[in-house]
């Protein structure tokens, strides 16, 4: 049977990678080429790569880096971050890279995703959201510069999305980014429930109970960890690392809760 | 060894010949009927839709070439997800015929099955289960595992066509083989060293 994935994501700052706290406060890790190959050999399930500057800065994709980064990677990747134009997703295609996620684009140009899909497939359409919670609680979803970007529903942004031809579901819970706090199960659940396709989900991963529980109890398809994969200790030292198979065995048998 | 990496224009040729590259084997990525006609194996990628797919092959005057190498020549040749579905008759996803050389269609997975929800596209590490061929999956104690990412899969109608299947909901043909003729609807190019295997025994296979 199809298995759970467990994804390490990245971001990308020029030639370096990151990891930032609640979209801010960006912490050096290393080299970008040096740090996926040390995940390609945890024999990872799929990394993903972020280009944080690339839509805030309005700059095409680091081609280069991203083949470089792709050419070392013997596992799926998705990469986001300044695309745009069905000519920069051919790019990206041809260097090596499964699957592209849009997040500006997808507010900035709402046909994007269906001509991207349509030349491409769906299955290599990720559509990527940063959801975060307004002063009342309520799931609000917000561009990179944490300002709100959509005005209604998130299920009905699911759905919208589903039907303009995305083929997976990425979410990254902004209040939970870096914290350790753990995933937010209710808005995997919301997500899962409203949506038809396969959900990624990141934000706050602490442990590998954390993850056990955003698959099995959250529903999704994909769990997604940045700080937990690549700090180790409470002074959040450098240490990229990834559970062994044994490990994984014990996080995606179900039948052992 | 010359391997040929057939270049649509819309696959993710560069992780297949990545990972051949690494493997120590030469390979060229090309659409150049001449190579092709040198080539001593060739490898059929895609990403992107079925009619996409084929008119890619068409306008690249691709379609007499290989069919004569394939079909007249017997070179061995392996589609890899796209690119074994356009070695079916057609597609559910468009109305230009495939190349038929499997006597198979393809089809879209349905969002449910037997009543419960089921999510399309197919999406992640699953196992499979070889029917012949074996030493393309060799070698992991059962334990090997590939990454698909589909939401089309093959219907074979010829039993003897089938060279491996896989469990989504209910059991599907995810490879397919006759003759000279192979085809695999996950990705050995991203599947780590299951793949890597399955790709070595593919070029050192005597067909």
């Amino acid at each position: 049977m199809l298995k759970k994935r467990i994804i390490p994501s990245l971001l990308l700052k020029g030639n370096g990678l990151y990891k930032t706290t609640k979209f801010s406060n960006p912490i050096y890790l290393g080299d970008a080429i040096n740090v996926a190959k040390i995940f390609n050999a945890k024999e990872v399930d799929e990394l993903m790569l972020f280009d944080i500057d690339s839509s805030k800065l309005n700059k095409a994709p680091n081609f280069s880096l991203i083949k470089d980064i792709a050419s070392s990677c013997f596992m799926p990747l998705t990469y986001g971050g300044g695309i745009e134009t069905i000519e920069n997703a051919k790019k990206i295609f041809k260097s090596g890279i499964e699957k592209i996620a849009l997040n500006t684009a997808l507010f900035k140009k709402p046909r994007l995703v269906k001509e991207l899909s349509d030349y491409f497939g769906r299955q290599s359409i990720v559509a990527s959201l940063n959801v975060k919670r307004d002063l009342f609680g309520r799931y609000i979803v917000v561009n990179n510069s944490l300002k709100k970007c959509y005005d209604g529903r998130l299920p009905d942004l699911l759905l919208e999305l589903t039907e303009a031809g995305a083929g997976e579901i990425f979410i990254n819970d902004v209040d939970r980014d870096g914290t350790l706090k753990g995933y937010d199960i209710n808005l995997a659940k919301l997500v899962c429930s409203n949506s038809g396709l396969p959900v990624s989900f990141c934000g706050g991963a602490s442990s590998f109970e954390d993850i056990k529980e955003v698959l099995f109890e959250g529903g999704v398809s994909g769990a997604v960890a940045g700080s937990l994969f690549v700090f180790s200790g409470p002074r959040k030292a450098v240490l990229i690392s990834y559970p062994s198979s044994d490990d994984i065995q014990k996080i995606i048998s179900s039948d052992e809760r | 060894m010359e391997i040929i990496i057939i270049d649509t224009g819309m696959a993710n040729v560069g992780s297949v010949s990545n990972m051949i590259r690494y493997l120590g084997f030469q390979c060229t990525v090309s659409n150049d009927i001449n190579l092709i006609k040198n080539a001593d194996k060739l490898i059929l990628p895609g990403v992107g839709s079925f009619d996409e797919g084929m008119l890619a092959l068409k306008n690249s005057h691709l379609l007499d070439c290989l069919i004569e190498e394939v079909i007249t020549n017997r070179k061995p040749i392996l589609g890899i997800c796209l690119g074994m579905q356009l070695m079916t008759k057609g597609s559910e996803e468009g109305k230009i015929p495939g190349l038929g050389w499997f006597d198979a269609e393809t089809k879209k997975f349905d969002s449910t099955y037997l009543g419960q929800k089921r999510i399309v596209p197919h999406m992640g590490w699953n196992s499979v289960k070889a029917s012949k061929h074996l030493e393309l999956f060799d070698g992991f104690e059962n334990s090997s595992k590939f990454y698909f990412v589909h939401s089309y899969y093959v219907d074979a109608y010829n039993s003897s066509e089938i060279l491996c299947t896989t469990e989504y909901g209910e059991k599907f043909v995810s490879g397919l083989n006759k003759d000279n003729i192979f085809g695999v609807q996950f990705h050995p190019e991203k599947s780590h060293r299951y793949g890597m295997n399955l790709l070595k025994s593919f070029i050192e296979l005597e067909c």
